[in-house]
């Protein structure tokens, strides 16, 4: 009698453990069921609108596919090595690069002393921000017009000024060896706003304490304090700028296209205004792509870079 | 060697009054803390010592120096924070040496790079070397002078921050709440290891602090602060036994002290939360005064009767050698906290109506205005008179 | 504690500081002025060097009316607004449920799917682009504002950001609002999507500004004038109808330009945070 009770007992035990477990997967697949109903949409558009062409940007750049056409085989490198040896591509990379290396250390540069100097006072800080932020968003095609007329030969602010001044002028756009810095210069006016910003946010962040300290350690005169403190407080925030910003530079486009057209001959020639050319104007798909994937190795990679260097930010917290 | 004078120092931001005119004397060596609730103003008054802010009026001596207007560089001073501040992006041994370099190099000598061809840079630099590490050692954090200080645990950090404010041996120790970032035992192992440096160093130090038990068991003397002003200066025994104001009684002590308002019925007689209280004579009739009396002062009584408050127990806090009893007692607002030897009180349960009596000499009397009123004769007791019968009659 | 006061600067280092930031300030501001400047001279004016701002004559209100009239202006702008917004709509529609998805539930794939949303992050959209095009001419909606809308449906920034945000909501929340009888996508639209209201409206900003300004897409997308958002309508407008004609073009270029400067100037708080938040999170 006491036996069979406690085999029924334990019988119950076990139909009701099984039944816990049963509902338990019950709720794991109406978990995932929904999680994946809701993400659904967001994944189809991440495959179809981001993955699948990146895929396709490399099966192009790896054939000979032309636009329309029914038929396409392998060709290995061979678009690459086209891109490589055209003059055009390569001045359009250098091109770049100068670029980025004159509009990255001068966007910091301006972007940190101006958010220093907004930061050191404490009237009209927002008055301050907001002006030199005003570039920032202004769409550029709009306001590349307007530079073009500052940059005028002879009706543009600038050369009237220069004529004044006594200073011989130029043909800004239209010289070789002015076009490319004149670009950066539009760029850094553009980005040093973005940049200012985020050092206004890191000059906010170091603690208070860190400047009395330095007082009391004697580190008191404007220089050590920048030295002792705030230099190596903006580190982690600086890199970052600098990886954005690059980010920026490199995909340039905006200005070309309104004031350069990559002109004169290739002197103001840069990456993506050479993508948009050979893709869509010339339809040269292969070559394009060829582009296209050295310019998405060269961003892939500075962001990785910008990844490491976010997580080595710990240390510093 | 460096006492300190504080003479009417006031600190107002815009109207709001932070400091008003707080006068003190700091005597040489000595280990002087400002206690207060947060926003009282002490560490304004550190900060205003150190040299970081500036006083709106009054003057300040170190030494025998007048330091207004002098550079917090220049003061002699060294400060622990409270987030000890340490740079975090230099080793340990460089943030120890950063107030030496400052002091003993030149500005050219300190350039990065080419400061260390300079004539004369080598040699400095290695004697700071050697201090650096000769403080380290004696904080016990030789072996961290490599690592950075987000490599460091809370205590570790804090010795770090010491060790900066000791390398370059000051006149005098600011401290600015520099345990509060510790867990409760390591803040009772620093205070002692505070103390102990104290001792070691001779030289004046002023420690800022909120918590009581910190200032009771490292300072030579304690400094009440309460809305900007300084409302008592003694030993910590004295700022315990003797308050000079109804709102230190109110500060110090754990449990709180228990103050009943009371009214001066006749010479040498309070009346207050259904009984009547023995109070020193010439206080005038009719005023209102401040019954104050310490958990510790309470005994167990018998029956209610004058000095003796009656009422039920709402709580009972068992600590171990003692409990703490909370009484509603009717006609005292706040319930009155008695602490008793767990031992004697054994039969006490919530609920329960107690009887409990206070020594008359043990009560702390407070003026309508706050102030202590201290006996100019002996208190009479009423329990042991006679013809205070009448008044018996009036105990509820 | 103390309220710490930081020292105040000396009077000539004040003085520096304002003088140092209104003369880089007025330089900034330069092609912001000028381009006014021009808008509001005859063309004598323009073509006579002069370093005044404010025209001898005002001819504002012709070039105003040559840029809204000459060139379909109004409909750039209104092609702008119906492509902006359209586009963050859906992005928010399709991000919103993904995002809570990765952050308050538990589901086999999960990590993939996150992991996907990172590298789409890194992708550079103008890379894409090619694909897009032929993609775009498959389903045969180039030309149409279809097709400016359709590459940027899905916001992989979009996710990462509500994401983080639906994190810090407390899983108590969502669990109250089950017991009160919610279905997961009233979770969603009824609870998170409200919390989150501010990483919602900076995610806003952000995809309206950066798809208003931008030039690329648009350029290979569409051919039809009367389909084009206002930085290639204005581009197209410098190019075939005014040319040098700088009166027109200016003041069509501050048009395009107002909107945004206006929104900015009054929200400059929440632009800030658009802009810059995701970047510095």
């Amino acid at each position: 009698m006491s036996l069979a009770a406690s085999t029924t007992a334990a019988e119950t035990g076990a139909i009701a453990s099984n039944g816990a477990r049963k509902a338990l997967q019950r709720h794991r697949i109406a978990e995932t069921f929904t999680a994946w109903s809701l993400a659904g949409p967001a994944l189809v558009f991440l495959v179809t609108l981001f993955f699948l062409p990146v895929f396709a940007v490399f099966a192009i750049a790896l054939t000979d596919w032309q636009f329309g056409a029914s038929t396409l085989s392998f060709v290995g490198f061979s678009n690459f090595k086209e891109v490589f040896a055209d003059e055009g591509f390569r001045a359009s990379f250098v091109n770049t690069i100068l670029y980025v290396v004159i509009v990255v250390p001068g966007t910091i540069i301006l972007g940190l002393a101006i958010a220093l100097l907004i930061e050191s006072g404490k009237s009209m800080r927002t008055f301050y921000r907001a002006i030199h932020f005003l570039p920032f968003m202004a769409t550029l095609t709009a306001m590349a017009i307007a530079w073009e007329a500052l940059l005028h030969p002879t009706i543009g602010l600038i050369n009237q000024t220069l004529v004044t001044l006594g200073i011989p002028t130029a043909n800004w756009l239209r010289d070789e060896d002015t076009v490319l810095s004149v670009l950066a210069a539009i760029g850094i006016w553009q980005n040093l706003g973005y940049a200012m910003v985020l050092f206004l946010a890191g000059l906010k962040s170091i603690p208070q304490d860190l400047y009395d300290a330095a007082d009391i350690d004697g580190a008191d005169m404007w220089l050590d304090r920048l030295r002792t403190v705030t230099l190596p407080m903006l580190g982690p925030v600086t890199m970052f700028v600098f990886i954005v910003v690059a980010l920026r530079a490199f995909e340039t486009f905006d200005t070309v296209q309104v004031l350069t057209q990559g002109g004169p001959g290739h002197s103001s020639e840069m990456l993506l205004y050479t993508l948009y050319r050979e893709s869509f104007q010339y339809l040269r798909t292969g070559y394009g792509s060829s582009v296209a994937v050295v310019f998405l190795i060269i961003v892939v990679a500075l962001t990785l870079i910008q990844a490491r260097v976010m997580d080595k930010k710990v240390h510093y917290q | 060697m460096a006492g300190i004078l504080i003479d009417k120092v006031a600190k107002s931001f815009g109207a709001t009054s932070v400091l008003r005119e707080v006068s003190l004397a700091i005597a040489d060596g000595e280990f002087l803390t400002l206690l207060g609730p947060s926003g009282c103003g002490k560490s304004t008054l550190l900060r205003i010592l150190a040299g970081l802010d500036v006083q709106t009026s009054g003057s300040l001596s170190i030494g025998d120096r007048v330091v207004d207007g002098v550079r917090p560089k220049s003061r002699d001073v060294a400060m622990v924070f409270q987030s000890y501040a340490l740079y975090p992006h230099m080793t340990v041994a460089a943030n120890m040496a950063l107030p030496l370099r400052m002091r003993r190099l030149s500005s050219l000598q300190r350039l990065p790079m080419a400061g260390k061809f300079l004539p004369g840079t080598k040699a400095v630099t290695e004697r700071i070397d050697e201090d650096v590490r000769r403080t380290a050692e004696a904080l016990g954090i030789g072996h961290l002078l490599d690592r950075k200080p987000g490599q460091l645990s809370g205590g570790q950090r804090q010795r770090v921050a010491v060790g900066r404010a000791m390398v370059r041996q000051p006149a005098v120790f600011l401290m600015d709440e520099p345990l509060s970032n510790l867990d409760a035992k390591l803040r009772v192992q620093m205070r002692a290891e505070i103390k102990e440096l104290h001792k070691r160093l001779g030289v004046t130090f002023v420690y800022v602090t909120h918590d009581q038990s910190e200032a009771m068991t490292m300072s030579d003397r304690v400094a009440v602060m309460l809305d900007g002003e300084l409302l008592q200066v003694a030993p910590p025994q004295e700022i315990y036994a003797d308050p000079t104001d109804r709102r230190v009684a109110e500060f110090i002590g754990s449990p709180k002290i228990s103050i009943l308002d009371g009214i001066v019925e006749e010479t040498g007689i309070a009346m207050t939360a259904g009984t009547v209280f023995s109070i020193p004579k010439g206080i005038e009739l009719g005023s209102q005064i401040g019954i104050g009396i310490r958990p510790e002062a309470f005994v167990l009584a018998e029956k209610h009767g004058p000095n003796t408050l009656t009422g039920s127990i709402k709580l009972v806090e068992h600590m171990g050698s003692d409990l703490f009893v909370h009484l509603d007692v009717l006609g005292s607002g706040a319930p009155i906290i008695a602490r008793l030897l767990a031992e004697r009180a054994q039969h006490i349960g919530e609920g329960q109506t107690l009887h409990l009596g206070v020594r008359p000499d043990r009560l702390l009397l407070f003026a309508a205005d706050g102030m202590r009123i201290r006996p100019s004769s002996p208190t009479p007791d009423i329990t042991a008179n006679a013809n205070v019968l009448p008044l018996k009659e009036r105990v509820l | 504690m103390s309220t710490s006061e930081p020292r105040g600067l000396t009077v000539p280092a004040a003085i520096t500081r304002h003088t140092v930031l209104l003369i880089t300030g007025a330089l900034i501001l330069i092609p912001f002025v000028w381009m006014v400047s021009l808008s509001i001279k005859p063309p004598g004016e323009i073509f006579r060097a002069s370093f005044s701002f404010w025209p001898q004559q005002f001819y504002g209100i012709e070039n105003y009316t040559r840029a809204l009239t000459e060139a379909p202006l109004p409909q750039y702008m209104l092609n702008g607004i119906i492509v902006c917004g359209s586009i963050v709509i859906l992005q928010v529609i399709v991000c919103a449920p993904a995002a809570y998805a990765l952050a308050k539930l538990d589901f086999p794939g999960k990590n993939l799917l996150f992991a996907m949303v990172l590298i789409a992050l890194i992708l550079p959209h103008e890379v894409l682009s090619l694909p897009l095009f032929i993609l775009g001419y498959q389903i045969g909606i180039l030309n149409t504002y279809g097709a400016l809308i359709f590459p940027y449906i899905v916001s992989p920034f979009g996710i990462f950001l509500f994401r983080q945000f639906f994190k810090t909501i407390p899983d108590d929340v969502v669990h109250a609002a089950r017991l009160d009888g919610l279905s997961e996508l009233g979770i969603v639209w009824k609870i998170m999507v409200p919390m989150a209201l501010p990483a919602i409206i900076a995610f806003g900003i952000f995809s309206v500004v950066g798809h208003w300004n931008s030039l690329f897409w648009p350029l290979i997308a569409v051919r039809d004038q009367n389909l084009m958002p206002p930085p290639l309508g204005i581009m197209a407008f410098k190019n075939e109808e005014a040319g040098n004609d700088y009166g027109p073009l200016m003041a069509a270029s501050t048009i395009v330009v107002a909107p945004l400067i206006i929104a900015f100037l009054s929200a400059q708080k929440w632009f800030v945070e658009g802009l810059t938040g995701g970047a510095v999170k």
